[in-house]
């Protein structure tokens, strides 16, 4: 086929087109391992580096509410002591950059890779003394679900529901649900205290109870409700809801099949 | 019972001979409105398919027996279940498989019978518009006069007139037998002292160290950041061997810190605080339910049962929501070695309104 095209010494049209594409793919791809390759380079946190990169991130991203020095403005509050736990949740949940301003920051898809998540929080954390990313140690739940359960009753089951599927707050805030987060975020929660959620120092809530606190909420995902179908585990207006609507639902569809005539 | 035997077109023709009925006396020169409501007798009789097509009808006794055999099949898969999805691990995925096998046999069970039932009677039973007369609320005269001849027999042959003695002294026990037993309960409440003063006095005094709920440890007041939340109980409360809950019940302390600047503190309780951290009762003062949703940044109490709002800066006043008011602070200072400890009891009962308070 190529051959007769050349003896006749045209081209198929779309082969410029082809030659194109493979150029790019070719480039595309080389430039992608190449940097990828640089990039994991630079990894080791808390490098000259890793801070320079974050800073970069953090001018283009940032910057724009939190100051150019991560001072604060009238749009956002001031990062200089927040630590990098705080910027590892807000930023590696997708709740910043904020897409508007609102009740609250909510959760969205997270807009950059883990890695420059973690230079923008060395970036952050170099500004001042906060507090770090949590060990693996105490986020993979190992504890013990029996008192981290005890505990998440006391301190967290109020507004976050004590099957943790979240709950309302005043004025369109609200408590998120925690099923699906992440050990590493769950911890970051409790110790920077994000948006109107109070602050669980470790001297109130201790890191190994905060490492029970996290196998209980691992053990109530993995382990679902023996009574079956929780309904969103949202207590009694889910529950009522259904059984107003679906019981005496079915209780008035049967009232009427047995009066009704016979055809 | 007796109408039974009627059919549905006799009974239309009895009750329009009613209707026709001439009155008994004259009306004179009265003026009689005629009843609006004339009765408008069965409708007509209509034949269900069943009775016209002997197919209709075998199916409806397919369908009426299949339920019947379902309901067969639904207790034997119950017994099934049983076997076949045991609880015998620890594990709640066997309680949840058991339940809800079992539960599904049994609703088969019962609904097959039921459903079967209705249809029976609905399909295939006999089809006659039947109605039955209620009989006279009232007894006839000699039914009534032998009422009255039982109980002046009974009354002439116990004596229970006559003599007054023993039946006075059989109402007398009746009415001191219930006693003992309002007595014994009365044991229940609270027995020496008064329930007022138990309402309006908590654990808390003057010196009690603030103590973290539940392990008891007793909170710095370096500890409390600002943004914090801690859940406070007195200290030695776990210690007690009664009434542990009760005290709870009454003692439970939200700690907060807030940024002192934030605090808009009445000049009389500027010594109530220390260094922005202040502590409130956890009870609302609605309907005594734990207020402890906190958020950090409004500084707002929100109460999870009535949506009850308390500003935390502002002494806790009601902002929101059926709470009549305020939830009461404790005051609270630093000891020697830097534990927060109370400066006394609560100014005012905790919790919601009661007889005497209002």
């Amino acid at each position: 086929m190529n051959r007769s095209k050349r003896r006749t010494g045209r081209r198929h049209p779309l082969a410029t087109v082809a030659l194109l594409a493979l150029g790019l793919v070719f480039t595309g791809g080389a430039y992608a391992a190449f940097s990828t390759g640089t990039a994991q380079a630079e990894a080791a946190p808390n490098s000259q580096e890793t801070i320079d990169e974050g800073s970069k991130l953090f001018q283009a991203n940032c910057a724009t509410c939190h100051g150019l020095d991560a001072q604060g403005t009238a749009n956002g509050p001031s990062l200089i002591g927040v630590g990098a736990a705080a910027v590892d949740f807000q930023v590696g949940t997708g709740r910043m950059p904020m897409q508007m301003s609102g009740p609250q920051a909510e959760k969205k898809p997270v807009q950059f890779t883990d890695e420059q998540v973690k230079q923008l929080a060395y970036y952050v954390a170099s500004l001042g003394p906060g507090p770090d990313i949590p060990a693996d140690s105490l986020v993979n739940g190992g504890g013990d679900a029996a008192n981290g359960a005890e505990l998440f009753r006391i301190n967290c089951a109020m507004c976050h529901n004590v099957a943790g599927a979240g709950g309302a707050l005043t004025e369109g805030k609200f408590a998120p649900p925690l099923t699906d987060v992440t050990g590493v975020h769950i911890y970051e929660a409790m110790v920077t205290g994000p948006q109107n959620m109070p602050v669980f120092n470790d001297l109130n809530i201790s890191p190994e109870d905060k490492r029970d606190i996290i196998t209980y909420l691992q053990y109530v995902q993995d382990n679902r409700s023996p009574g079956g179908f929780e309904l969103g585990s949202l207590g009694p207006v889910a529950e009522g809801l259904f059984i107003w609507i679906f019981g005496l639902g079915a209780i008035v569809a049967i009232t009427v099949w047995i009066t009704a005539k016979s055809n | 019972m007796a109408q039974d035997d009627h059919s549905g077109a006799e009974l239309a023709a009895a009750d329009s001979s009613h209707a026709a009925n001439v009155p008994a006396v004259k009306t004179g020169t009265a003026l009689i409105q005629a009843d609006a409501f004339e009765n408008p007798g069965f409708p007509p009789h209509r034949p269900r398919v069943t009775d016209e097509d002997p197919k209709k009808e075998r199916r409806a006794q397919r369908t009426v027996y299949t339920l019947f055999y379902l309901s067969i099949l639904g207790s034997v898969w119950a017994i099934a279940a049983y076997m076949l999805f045991p609880i015998e691990s620890n594990d709640v995925g066997a309680v949840r498989l058991n339940n809800m096998f079992i539960g599904l046999g049994a609703t088969l069970a019962l609904l097959g019978i039921g459903f079967g039932a209705v249809h029976w009677a609905k399909a295939l039973m006999e089809d006659v518009e039947l109605a039955d007369e209620r009989h006279k609320i009232g007894g006839n005269e000699v039914a009534r006069a032998g009422a009255v001849k039982v109980f002046q027999d009974a009354d002439r042959e116990s004596g229970f007139t006559r003599r007054s003695v023993i039946r006075n002294s059989l109402i007398g026990a009746l009415v001191v037998f219930p006693l003992p037993a309002i007595v014994l309960f009365r044991g229940w409440a609270p027995q020496d002292e008064h329930p007022v003063e138990l309402l309006s006095h908590t654990m808390w005094q003057k010196g009690t160290r603030l103590a973290l709920d539940p392990s008891g440890a007793p909170i710095k007041a370096a500890d409390v950041t600002i943004g914090s939340a801690f859940h406070v109980i007195p200290e030695g409360l776990n210690d007690l061997e009664h009434g542990r809950l009760e005290q709870k019940a009454k003692a439970a302390v939200l700690l907060m810190r807030l940024n002192p600047e934030d605090l808009n503190e009445n000049v009389n309780r500027t010594s109530w605080s220390y260094n922005g951290i202040v502590a409130y009762s956890k009870i609302c003062t609605h309907v005594g339910c734990p207020v402890a949703l906190y958020e950090q940044h409004t500084h707002h109490l929100l109460c999870p049962c009535h949506q009850s709002q308390f500003d935390v800066a502002d002494h806790c006043k009601v902002i929101f929501g059926p709470a009549k008011r305020p939830l009461p602070q404790l005051p609270i200072a630093v000891d020697d070695e830097g534990y927060l400890i109370a400066q006394s009891d609560f100014t005012e009962p905790v919790g919601p309104s009661f007889w005497e308070r209002h």
